[in-house]
């Protein structure tokens, strides 16, 4: 037998190192030692109700357990064989203990779809993938399907683009089939490019195949034979997996001419990015992959008409085409019933930031931040209070606390001020700016804009001068009205999706954090403590021995003092490193 | 390698490699072998899943456990990396995290020799596509 103690950081801030202890020593008590183990274990992703107790192989689950507990867990669960209902997992609609986790509905708020084989093949092996249903879908198309029919399961399904947009995937097929040409193209979006996401980079490091299949599903619905994938080039691995995958299915027979005698044809090539922010939308990726500069055109036209080398197009990102082969086998009522009415099926999020799990996950569409963040993510980092989350990445804005239990999908996430995006989680707790958090994104924007439109180009250049004027405390009201105008003309009046969609930090900060722009500007303080400017650096003369370890160590010798005496910081000289903080064994140096 | 020529060949392939699997996963314990997969994204590899994999599997062939030690991608669990799965014969996969050359040391003297568990188990928080 087994008892597995959870040992995340959660739980342990609420004594599971106690817990582990007290039950090892009454199963030495009992005289179990040699039948009974106990072993602290990585987070369960329940820490609302830790510490968490595990008994295997019966899969008890009790919750809230103190150390005072573990008597009664061993006497009775391990020696009588009766469960302490009293700590049992309760289910909140059914008012019931729930002593097996299997049945607990907490464990349903993850359902890996689009990373159903990451972590479980080999991804190097295109057996392994076809062990585990790899190559059906392709097949079902290609023998039981016309290709209309197969766009409208995915129509049907309700999946939309999860490069950021969320446009319906269904419906971007159909209008490429609809155009007729000689020659048309399926590309697949790998230049993942937001700050904080690797989701796309998980899916290629860990299943190709599926979006290798997907492309050639959308080929067969679209009537095109070729196929390109536009990867960064910073992604070595997934470019060398992607390759081993493309040539063992074309060994197999899976991509190539006269697919499973199907009379389809159908081949990937790699194209590389440089990496470039922008290329991640869709005209200036196909520009980039036509060897012109990666700058965006207006559409219309769309790709759909004249795309890639002028020819009908069809560009999807990784984690749409992973959804895609479950989506054909399993059908669209399956995918449909996941999810909330407009958004179906589920999201993967890189959860990253002050958060403990820092992850993957992948959850139904319609979970809410709280469930993201305090259960699955296990909470915030330190014990420290939550502030905010930052998700669509540079695109994207900032929800804070009201939001937490808004249901995550396309649509509530735009009307709260933010976005889907690709689907980075950037936890921010007390400690965070944010000011200066707008002024990171910009910053971001600023670099990776192409320069082609002027409000992008200019536009956030002037909209990152404002912030960096107000972190520096010289910032005045009249720059706050100044800093929501220009956003607006920006976002109304760029070119393309980037500048469109780049003042949104500022505004999301400027809707829900007015009162931090307002004490940088009336009263020169940083409330978060981050913008240094803002920050003197006090000796406390009473706490201060005269040691003389802060002005030893200050690089520009800012700290002046006689032995055993109090020491200064001369604020004109003093860089704000906080060297002298780090030396300080009295604790007499804060920041003000 | 042959080809697939049809969805029936590729039914087929699928069955006879699925059983291949299952008879690997489920099949008699004293014939059947430790299944190690090592997750072995960019973010694994950083934080050491190659070293590891090294370590298993040199230390297994030295210990004379016969062992299959393959990669796999990003199980998901970035805060945890370097993160190892461990199959024993007849047993539920077991996902242990933060795996060093000690850790893996004591998996391999503690859980495959033994079945006894170590610190650092992640427990499974997702459903998979199977069941739904």
């Amino acid at each position: 037998m087994h008892l597995l103690v959870c040992g995340g950081t959660g739980c342990k801030a609420s004594a599971s190192d106690a817990i582990v202890e007290t039950l090892k020593k009454e199963v030495a008590a009992n005289n179990l030692e040699n039948e009974v183990q106990v072993i602290l274990t990585g987070c369960f992703g329940f820490c609302e109700k830790g510490p968490i107790v595990k008994v295997l192989p019966d899969n008890t689950f009790y919750t809230q357990v103190k150390p005072e507990d573990a008597a009664e867990i061993v006497k009775e669960h391990l020696v009588k064989g009766r469960k302490v209902a009293r700590l049992l997992y309760t289910d909140p609609t059914k008012n019931e203990h729930i002593s097996d986790s299997k049945h607990m509905g907490f464990y349903r708020k993850q359902i890996r779809i689009a990373l159903r084989n990451c972590g479980f093949i080999n991804p190097e092996s295109i057996d392994e993938y076809i062990a585990r249903d790899g190559y059906q879908a392709i097949g079902k198309a290609l023998a039981e399907l016309n290709p209309q029919q197969t766009i409208d399961i995915i129509k049907k399904s309700g999946l939309r683009g999860r490069g950021g947009g969320g446009f319906p995937t269904g419906l971007k097929w159909e209008i490429a089939s609809k155009n007729a040409a000689d020659q048309k193209y399926v590309v697949c979006n790998a230049d993942e490019g937001d700050p904080g996401a690797f989701m796309d980079r998980s899916i290629l490091e860990g299943d190709p195949h599926s979006v290798i299949e997907a492309m050639a599903i959308c080929g067969y619905c679209i009537g095109a034979t070729k196929g390109l994938v536009y990867i960064r080039a910073e992604y070595p691995l997934a470019i060398q997996r992607l390759k081993v995958a493309i040539s063992q299915a074309r060994e197999y027979g899976l991509l190539g001419k006269d697919i499973l005698g199907s009379g389809f044809d159908f081949d990937i090539e790699l194209r590389y990015g440089a990496g470039a922010f922008v290329c991640g939308e869709e005209t200036s990726l196909i520009h980039s992959m036509e060897g012109l500069r990666g700058e965006p055109t207006v559409k219309p036209p769309f790709p759909a008409e004249s795309g890639y080398m002028g020819k009908p197009t069809n560009v999807n990102n990784v984690e749409t085409f992973a959804n895609v082969p479950v989506i054909v086998l399993k059908g669209a009522d399956w995918y449909s019933s996941i999810g909330t009415e407009k958004s179906k099926g589920t999201k993967v999020f890189a959860l990253a930031g002050k958060i403990n799990n820092v992850g993957l996950i992948e959850v139904p569409m319609g979970i809410t931040l709280r469930e993201v963040i305090f259960e699955i993510g296990g909470g915030i980092k330190n014990g420290k209070k939550f502030k905010a989350v930052q998700t669509g990445g540079p695109s994207g804005g900032c929800l804070t606390e009201k939001h937490l239990d808004t249901p995550i999908d396309f649509d509530n996430l735009i009307a709260a001020g933010s976005m889907m995006g690709s689907g980075g989680m950037i936890v921010m707790d007390e400690d965070d700016c944010m000011v200066a958090v707008a002024k990171f994104y910009l910053d971001f924007t600023v670099e990776e804009s192409c320069g082609k439109c002027s409000p992008c180009r200019i536009g956030n250049k002037r909209l990152f001068e404002l912030l960096e004027k107000i972190t520096k405390g010289e910032g005045t009201m009249e720059d706050l009205d100044r800093l929501r105008n220009l956003s607006h003309v920006i976002k109304d009046t760029a070119l393309c999706g980037l500048g469109q969609t780049s003042p949104n930090p500022v505004l999301s900060t400027l809707d829900n954090f007015y009162h931090e722009y307002l004490a940088h500007v009336n009263d020169r303080k940083c409330p978060a403590g981050q913008c240094k400017s803002l920050m003197q650096y006090v000796v406390d003369a009473e706490a201060c021995v005269g040691c003389t370890a802060c002005a030893r160590n200050c690089p520009v010798n800012a700290i002046s003092g006689e032995r055993k005496k109090p020491h200064e910081i001369d604020t004109a000289i003093c860089i704000k490193c906080g060297a002298c903080i780090e030396k300080c064994k009295f604790n007499a140096i804060s920041i003000q | 390698m042959t080809k697939v020529k049809s969805l029936a060949d590729l039914k087929k392939m699928k069955e006879t490699l699925q059983s291949k699997i299952d008879l690997r996963e489920k099949g008699d314990a004293s014939e059947s072998l430790v299944q190690i997969k090592v997750a072995m994204a960019t973010c694994g590899i950083a934080s050491g899943a190659k070293t590891v994999m090294e370590f298993m599997m040199e230390e297994l062939d030295k210990r004379g456990i016969q062992a299959v030690v393959t990669q796999t991608g990003c199980m998901g669990y970035c805060y945890a990396e370097p993160t190892i799965e461990v199959k024993l014969p007849g047993n539920e996969p077991v996902i242990f995290g933060y795996v060093d050359t000690k850790k893996a040391d004591d998996i391999i003297e503690k859980y495959i020799k033994n079945g006894e568990f170590v610190d650092g188990i992640i427990p499974t928080n997702y459903e998979t596509i199977d069941n739904k």
